[in-house]
């Protein structure tokens, strides 16, 4: 009976990630575009803003257009994602509400109304309000999608690296002790400024394959529409350049972020590196033949085939030292290593212990206290305290259990690395043509453009599927495995949520791409006449 | 500020967010009366484009009012959200569909047609007041959960602190009459008031003068229902506890007494009420009377609070447990750390200047009212 209730449980708490997880993958689907474009359209309207040409002010007009069909979807799917911390993840509410809810509560307060009013003053404002009150009115939509992304995203780089809080077993949940440990954390700035940055990528990259569509199609109809040439080629110019510039910020700061994570997630970096026993001066793989669909044999060690890698490159990245050790899949269980503080690596069967050792002094703790034993609320209290950095492993059976799914990790990875490398690439390639030579009828370029587009989603999706299968199985890193985080609620419901989910956004995905699609096809509204 | 006092704030922005909810309803209520104001395509269409100016407000509050909740009473994010799932998965679902409805019903290549979306608006007109009305009424009734912190000790799925106590998944709330009587009431509430704002914010003669009749029958209904309601909470047991020990209790006429021992919550009440029924009956009786939402809308934000007030404060069980009374949450019990709740009062100071900025930027805006031209 026991069992059949425990695997009742296990399906409802994958069928909740699944749902958490397309519910995300569709909000990122919209969310990169309205902080890419809204930095791009503001460009635009300050333009218009200082050189008072209409021009501008059309070209304006046309990205907001745009941006509001985006925009819509991108709300409507992200309340989802706020409350089902709720509905699915109940534990998880309850056990880190204290220090999890406040990001999202301060993000409602100090960014969605900034968005949400502002963005309805620049649809609805033009011609109504001044000039200088629209452009702050585009501006601040902007600045409130910005700001907002900085509050979820201390959020969640918080379930990676939970810092600023501390374990009250009175009240049975952790608690912040500290406000700016939370929202200054290391691992939030490095995770605002990668993803926001990459989102201006996404920005620049559906401008400028927009652009391109546009000087394609005149092209090959035989070069009617002047206006929109120019709105495709002053455009294309401002792409460029946000994404050269953002492209190349993303590197770097994702440079920063594989080194946060291998201090603070070793076993993600081990499994996005596919690295099974690791070493000194480890080497960097490029690629591996990692089936796609299966976890690999890591108990044995063995390297994956065809593995093609840059000699001690992964050292250096993880440890900043050609020789630096970087624990393998392996040795993280195992543990016996030397960690930088110079103390040794526990392994698994150690950390269980000592969590099992804190969730049953947690136990006698509450027993102790309903009875009104302070000595031996004193003791258990202690046990607990010694051993709550490993509370999360009590609930811990198995090694199989901490080992993220590596092939997705794995994939995910390169994808990510590889299309931001052709990023820069094509921005460098793109910048060059847009200042130095005719782009109007490079037809490669055009075409090149136009690919950009679909290749700059899966790259940016690609890094949240890193970003979150890498931290399994913990919803917060260490303390909080998925199992004990998911609400009582059976399989059933979940599933049936699930595909109302999956068909509902499908239909509302193909609706908004066919409308963007026929807006872009008409293209921008001009108010001056034709010469 | 002691933890005490912090509570009490907290619960007081909590409602007061609520509150303001309710009154931003107005965009479901006129989404529900879409087909019954505007005859002529041209009418609807100025209908959607005046409330399309404003949803994004309403969902905003929605979101923040969830945030809040979350940041300052979790145990309650944990237990009604994670409990009662459908009940809440209904609303969302309806809410989801309102949002796209406004920016894709006028677009070229929208696939489904622009009256499918207006029949979107319509669901989330009718349902969403409805359940979330039916939700708020289960402060005073009660729902079927268990909560129980040592459960996190147990492994597996036995480690689930708060618990459905039936197989519902918290569509037995619709089962409760008198949360159906609720839920019904903010539903013509909602209607109401967007019969108001569309009086108020479309200059067309034809659905102005169509608008008082709907406004007459959405009015009428709420008045009736709410009235119920609100003597059988006068009348009922409620839900308390004791300060010193945070035991449950059954407190007689518990919300009669929270009325007159908090006083001003109750002056809060009747202002509302008097306000609401003043902005109704002038714009029934007066001819050109446009600003009837101002005085409804403001009245609805003062009962609203004032109701919600009433379920938090003077030791009630806001959240109370039919299942097991010493499971029903408190300000007390359910709230978030004095640490957290302090760090979040100075975000709050912040909350005037945005109310500000919306005043500002809403009145911007409707400097012009929506008429065939703008639509």
């Amino acid at each position: 009976m026991t069992d059949f209730l425990l695997s009742t449980g296990l399906e409802a708490v994958n069928w909740s990630r699944a749902q958490f997880a397309l519910t995300a993958v569709y909000h990122w689907l919209f969310v990169p575009l309205t902080l890419g474009l809204a930095l791009i359209m503001g460009i635009m309207e300050t333009c218009y803003y200082r050189t008072g040409s209409t021009f501008w002010k059309d070209t304006a007009r046309f990205w907001q257009k745009l941006f509001g069909i985006n925009f819509a979807m991108g709300v409507a799917t992200g309340i989802i994602l706020e409350f089902e911390f709720g509905t699915n993840w109940s534990n998880y509410s309850w056990l880190v509400g204290d220090v999890f809810g406040a990001p999202l509560a301060i993000e409602g307060i100090v960014a969605f109304f900034l968005e949400a009013t502002f963005v309805g003053v620049m649809f609805f404002g033009w011609d109504k309000v001044s000039k200088r009150f629209h452009l702050a009115s585009t501006w601040l939509t902007g600045i409130g999608a910005t700001i907002s992304a900085w509050w979820i995203l201390v959020a969640n780089a918080w379930m990676q690296y939970p810092v600023g809080q501390a374990f009250n077993p009175d009240t049975m949940r952790c608690e912040m002790t500290s406000f700016s440990q939370v929202a200054l954390s290391p691992f939030a700035i490095d995770k605002f400024v990668h993803t926001v940055i990459s989102a201006w990528i996404i920005g620049a990259i559906f401008v400028a394959a927009v652009s391109c569509y546009y000087l394609y199609r005149r092209q090959k109809s035989g070069g009617a529409g002047d206006g929109e040439r120019d709105v495709a080629v002053q455009s294309f110019k401002i792409a460029a350049i946000v994404g050269l510039v953002s492209s190349v910020l993303v590197m770097i700061s994702g440079d920063e972020s594989g080194y946060r994570v291998a201090k603070c997630q070793p076993m993600k970096l081990a499994a996005m590196e596919a690295l099974y026993n690791g070493g000194n001066g480890v080497s960097l793989t490029g690629v591996a033949l990692i089936n796609p669909f299966e976890q690999p044999d890591y108990i044995s060690g063995k390297e994956p085939p065809m593995k093609i890698a840059v000699p001690k490159m992964l050292s250096v990245l993880a440890t900043r030292s050609l020789d630096g050790y970087v624990p393998g899949i392996n040795d993280l269980i195992q543990g016996g290593y030397k960690l930088p503080d110079g103390t040794i690596a526990p392994s698994l069967l150690e950390k269980t212990t000592r969590g099992t050792k804190a969730i049953e002094a947690l136990a006698a703790y509450r027993q102790a206290k309903k009875d009104g034993d302070e000595t031996a609320m004193e003791e258990s209290r202690k046990v607990l305290d010694s051993n709550i950095q490993y509370f999360g492993y009590g609930y811990v059976n198995q090694a199989e259990q901490i080992v993220p799914f590596i092939p997705v990790c794995f994939w995910t990875f390169r994808l990510m690395v590889g299309l931001g490398m052709l990023f820069v690439l094509f921005f460098i390639v793109a910048l060059f043509y847009a200042y130095k030579r005719d782009f109007t009828k490079t037809r490669w370029l055009h075409i090149a453009g136009m690919v950009m587009l679909p290749l700059g989603y899966i790259a940016s999706e690609a890094g949240w599927l890193l970003a979150e299968f890498g931290r399994q199985p913990w919803t917060i890193q260490d303390m909080l495995p998925t199992w004990v985080a998911v609400s009582d609620i059976n399989v059933g419901s979940v599933m049936l949520t699930f595909f109302i989910f999956l068909v509902f956004f499908t239909l509302l995905l193909i609706v908004e791409i066919n409308i963007m699609c026929k807006a872009i096809k008409r293209g921008p509204a001009f108010s001056r006449v034709a010469k | 500020m002691t933890y005490d006092f912090l509570q009490h704030y907290w619960w007081f922005l909590v409602s007061l967010l609520g509150a303001l909810l309710v009154f931003m309803m107005f965009v479901q209520g006129a989404g529900g009366a879409i087909f019954c104001l505007g005859r002529s395509e041209s009418e609807r269409k100025m209908i959607v484009e005046s409330t399309g100016r404003k949803w994004e407000l309403t969902f905003t509050t929605l979101v923040t009012f969830g945030g809040a909740f979350f940041a300052s009473f979790p145990l309650f994010y944990s237990t009604s959200f994670g409990g009662a799932y459908w009940l809440w998965m209904i609303i969302l679902f309806t809410f989801v569909l309102q949002a796209v409805s406004y920016e894709f019903q006028n677009k070229m290549g929208n696939l489904l047609g622009d009256k499918t979306f207006r029949r979107f608006l319509l669901i989330n007109g009718l349902v969403g007041p409805l359940l979330i009305g039916g939700a708020v009424a289960t402060f005073f009734n009660g729902s079927n959960f268990l909560v129980d912190k040592m459960n996190i000790t147990y492994e597996g799925i036995s480690s689930i602190i708060s618990r459905w106590a039936n197989a519902s998944n918290g569509l037995d709330a619709l089962l409760n009459p008198w949360n159906l009587v609720l839920g019904l009431a903010v539903m013509f509430l909602a209607r109401s008031l967007g019969v108001l704002y569309i009086i108020n914010n479309v200059e067309s003669q034809d659905i102005r003068r169509r608008g008082k009749t709907q406004l007459l029958w959405a009015a009428l209904p709420f008045v009736v229902l709410f009235v119920v309601f609100l003597i059988y909470i006068l009348v009922k047991d409620g839900f308390g506890y004791v300060p010193s020990t945070g035991e449950i209790i059954i407190v007689p006429h518990k919300y009669f007494t929270n009325f007159v021992e908090m006083w001003y919550v109750g002056v809060l009440l009747l202002l509302g009420v008097a306000l609401y029924l003043y902005g109704v009956v002038r714009t029934l009786l007066a001819k050109s009377f446009i600003g009837g939402i101002w005085y409804s809308g403001i009245g609805t934000v003062l009962a609203v609070l004032s109701l919600l007030l009433c379920t938090g404060w003077n030791n009630t069980a806001y959240y109370p447990s039919t299942a097991d009374l010493q499971s029903s949450l408190t300000i007390t019990n359910s709230c978030s750390s004095e640490f957290t709740l302090r760090i979040m009062s100075v975000v709050s100071i912040l909350i005037p200047f945005v109310l500000a900025y919306i005043v500002y930027a809403w009145h911007s805006i409707d400097r012009q009212k929506v008429n065939e031209m703008t639509a």
